[in-house]
């Protein structure tokens, strides 16, 4: 065997949290509150999402559990219950974007793995990562305050000052002039955490351009990269609107200077179309980086190269653009001119084509291959599962006639949480499952990973898809009381949400015991050819002793595995790039 | 007589067909419904297939296989995009006769508010439901007094928004005869889910009849006196200006909304932060009906606005005989 290959680090690493590891460089808690170390910031982040996501998933059962009844479930008073019901709303979607879904992937496994499947130290600016972690927490706690407060004053009739019952969207002009609601602070809450999306966004922007090693040209990157590049691209070209925006509320419901409440000479549409030019994006700040997520898992736990690496890094990049042209599909209604809504809704349709495209591509790369039923390809399965089922709805709502009676029922209600949850949400989780040896150094207990993803997935079909059908029967969403017909469509879903909270408890269980008492994880245990998978778990300090040259991230073959160790071993020959 | 024939034609995905635009909708619908369920169930069963003859056991290679196909990738790019361009097209052209209102439409004009509607036909008469010629094309001129609402008829497959500071427009034409629902579908605050009523399409001879007899309902109506039938039938149009006008600030339930609630307000004794106390007599009634700010309740700021010049004498008399009745 050829001792040539001195680029790869040593391959067979003492497999447990190593001396050596990022955990034990340092110790105290202030070397994690003051820390540079783009891995430590990551699990700050983490925690922090996953603690904010455990708040919005019990506002979400508290809702689905008011809405067993047509009446008030939980209140005596009905006007308590509406009060109650507006403000957990708010609580949820408002958590779950701001807070969970738009930093999850790229703020917590971002954070994590983009330097190391870069072969680099850090990111380009550890500082500039801290910042952007404490500005994440300073807005979210301005945030979950205002919405907590809230959500307690009306539940047990306590005199707080005010919460926010705008819902996530804060449109006009309720949430500049009617609102009884503490829109300021929660605005400013939102505005904070904008510039933490900005600062990740500019960091990892300046780490692909700058920090990408020997042999990773453009079309040798992880196709995670490729999708947190388009993603880093929308949060800073969107998110400053977003802000901008923000601060107009500000202006009008502070110095009551008259932007979009026609009381004051302002327009209440101009709002909405300021927001979705930031919010239709968003939504692909959420989505982009799932499918760099599940174009890993796919590969990896397929143990096959990657099919149309080119197609699937293009097809991220156009619909980063396409993002930003169709924002006005989120107003069929509003009363914008019949023309405007036709150029939306054919330019809405151009996202459904780069979509669909990466979904072949998954299939094909599992064809043939060696696919391994762990739990990260439960998740990917999920993944390509769901999203199809979010993506084929979507086509109900971009076609112009069918958009109106949809518009605004739970039919949205279930599409975006198909979008939203059973796609980013189940990448991210299927993404801490599948980097969970590396980022910690233990296994999980694989049969307890399996059936909870199997109890998600079911738990989240059995809560979302009959939304559908109450939403095209009629069933308007936002709604805290509703007529009797839609009753049992509301108890079926009620009954499934609990089944998906039994999941997700489940799988923090199976985390919680991985840490406490986790076998130590090798340094590859799924034979994975991308960076990360050349350094030990968890990763030293510096992530490697010496800048790593790569080839084809996707080409497994120099990856034996080895049961002793129950991982993967490289076999020390170089690794030749095909020819692209 | 109105016939409720709700769920005629119904299906499982769809509520009631009951505008001339519901079955092309609907057609569509269940158009892109079946290709869905072809790509789904075909996505599918690959997926089951590959999942089946491809799995490994860990440190089993794959077998060898294509990294790329420009062919294949060019095929799957293609396809779709003739497909949702098929889809595009067809809602386009549906969506041009939702929008297109034949030149005939009767026309009525809505006014939404927090948290009630109000409709207002070609001779002045207004009500909280929506009352229709059936067979005839409508068109709704809809505004807003305060935030965004939408209106919303399930069964007609309408929706539009009402936009403070500007007109919307939408129209439909009954088919069937019937009550239907009528929500609220875009947030306006704490009652948003109650601001709900019902769209009744009549016959149109049925329908012009009871629009005359609505509007001159106040003229046919005997001065008050002690008949309890007299008495009830001006409770009854107290309790429909009520719902257009009162609802959203006062409830009749002992709740607070925004002001004090109308339950057992007749004959109480009141306090007023501008006024010494008072029983709250017709004369009590009549004056904050008319001028709200002559005694503004304890707690409550002076926000009502009055009413002067908007009611009529009988409307003022039957909206304290309807306010009697919430004991």
């Amino acid at each position: 065997m050829s001792t040539s290959s001195s680029n790869i680090p040593p391959l067979h690493e003492p497999p447990s949290l190593a001396s050596s590891s990022f955990f034990n460089a340092k110790r105290g808690i202030m070397s994690w509150l003051i820390t540079l170390d783009h891995k430590r910031i990551g699990i700050m982040y983490l925690i922090g999402i996953l603690a904010s996501f455990a708040l919005g998933g019990f506002f979400a059962l508290m809702l689905r559990t008011e809405l067993l009844t047509p009446g008030p479930t939980f209140m005596k008073e009905t006007n308590d219950a509406w009060k109650f019901y507006n403000h957990m709303f708010t609580l949820h979607g408002a958590v779950m974007v701001f807070l969970v879904i738009i930093p999850s992937i790229p703020a917590a496994l971002g954070n994590f793995i983009l330097p190391i499947m870069l072969g680099a130290k850090d990111v380009a600016f550890p500082r500039l990562n801290l910042l952007s972690f404490y500005l994440y927490v300073i807005g979210a706690l301005f945030f979950v305050w205002v919405l907590i407060r809230g959500v307690v004053g009306s539940a047990f009739g306590i005199d707080l000052p005010p919460g926010l019952d705008t819902g996530w969207t804060f449109y006009t002009p309720y949430s500049t002039s009617r609102a009884e609601s503490a829109v300021i602070p929660a605005v400013l809450g939102a505005f904070i955490l904008g510039f933490s999306s900005i600062l990740t966004g500019i960091n990892f922007i300046a780490s692909i351009h700058l920090l990408r090693p020997k042999g990773m040209t453009w079309f040798r990157m992880p196709l995670l990269l490729w999708a947190l590049y388009g993603t880093s691209v929308i949060q800073v070209l969107a998110t400053p609107v977003l802000a901008i925006t923000l601060l107009l509320l500000f202006a009008e419901r502070w110095l009551h200077i008259g932007i979009f409440d026609p009381a004051l000479g302002g327009d209440p549409i101009l709002f909405q179309h300021f927001f979705w030019f930031y919010s239709h994006p968003a939504v692909y700040i959420m989505i982009l980086p799932a499918m760099g997520v599940i174009s890993e898992i796919i590969s990896v736990h397929s143990r096959k190269h990657i099919f149309g690496y080119k197609f699937i890094a293009y097809s991220s990049i156009a619909i980063a653009l396409f993002g930003f042209v169709v924002w006005g599909h989120h107003m069929f209604t509003s009363g914008q001119s019949p023309l405007t809504n036709a150029i939306f809704s054919l330019l809405t349709f151009s996202v459904a084509i780069p979509s669909a495209v990466k979904v072949f591509n998954w299939l094909s790369t599992m064809y043939k291959g060696s696919i391994q039923f762990n739990t990260p390809m439960m998740y990917g399965i999920s993944f390509i599962l769901l999203f199809v089922i979010g993506g084929l709805t979507g086509l109900f709502l971009g076609a112009l006639s069918v958009n109106i009676p949809l518009h605004d029922t739970y039919f949205i209600v279930a599409h975006f949480h198909y979008v939203m949850m059973g796609s980013a949400l189940m990448a991210f989780i299927g993404g801490i499952y599948h980097w969970w040896p590396k980022i910690f150094g233990k296994m999980y207990n694989e049969k307890m990973g399996i059936i909870s993803a199997i109890t998600v997935f079911i738990g989240f079909n059995w809560t979302f898809f009959i939304q559908f059908i109450a939403g095209s029967q009629g069933m308007p969403r936002r709604y805290a009381t509703y007529v009797d017909k839609y009753q049992t469509y509301h108890q079926i879903s009620t009954a499934g949400a609990y089944v998906l909270g039994i999941g997700l408890v489940m799988v923090l269980i199976n985390w919680i015991h991985s840490l406490l008492r986790g076998k130590p994880a090798p340094a590859n245990p799924w034979g994975g050819n991308t960076l990360e998978w050349h350094c030990a778990s968890p990763p030293p300090l510096e992530n490697f002793a010496k800048a790593p040259t790569v080839g084809d991230p996707y080409s497994y073959k120099h990856w034996q595995y080895d049961e002793s160790i129950k991982g993967y071993v490289h076999d020390g020959l170089p690794d030749v790039p095909k020819k692209h | 007589m109105i016939h409720v024939l709700a769920n005629a034609n119904a299906s499982l995905w769809m509520p009631e067909q009951a505008s001339t635009v519901a079955p092309d909708i609907d057609q569509i619908f269940y158009f892109i419904l079946w290709l869905c369920v072809v790509f789904f169930v075909g996505i599918a069963i690959v997926l089951a297939i590959f999942a089946w003859k491809f799995h490994g056991k860990p440190g089993q290679p794959a077998q060898k296989a294509p990294a790329h196909s420009t062919a294949l990738e060019m095929t799957w790019t293609v396809i779709p995009t003739i497909v949702v361009m098929v889809i595009f097209y067809m809602g386009f052209r549906g969506y041009l006769d939702l929008t297109t209102p034949p030149p005939n439409a009767y026309e009525i004009r809505v006014t939404a508010s927090m948290w009630s509607w109000q409709f207002t036909y070609p001779n002045g008469h207004s009500d909280s439901v929506l009352h229709i010629p059936a067979n005839r094309p409508v068109r709704l001129i809809l505004e807003s007094k305060d935030v965004i609402h939408s209106l919303y008829v399930p069964a007609f497959r309408v929706k539009k928004d009402c936009v403070p500071g500007r007109f919307t427009y939408m129209w439909f034409e009954a088919t069937l005869q019937g009550e239907f629902d009528l929500f609220c579908t875009e947030y306006c605050g704490a009652q948003h889910s109650m601001m709900i009523t019902k769209v009744v399409a009549q016959e149109p001879e049925a329908f012009a009849k009871w629009l005359e007899d609505a509007a001159n309902v106040l003229a046919k109506l005997p001065e008050l006196n002690d008949d309890p039938e007299v008495v009830k039938q001006y409770a009854e149009i107290g309790s429909k200006i009520y719902n257009m006008r009162c609802s959203a600030c006062h409830s009749t339930t002992g709740t607070i909304v925004n002001a004090p609630s109308f339950k057992g307000l007749f004959g109480s004794t009141r306090s007023f932060s501008n006024a010494p106390d008072q029983v709250a007599d017709e004369e009590y009634l009549r004056e904050s009906i008319l001028i709200p700010g002559a005694k503004v309740a304890k707690g409550f700021g002076n926000v009502m606005p009055a009413f002067a010049g908007q009611l009529k004498d009988k409307e003022i008399t039957a909206m304290i005989e309807y306010l009697k009745t919430l004991k």
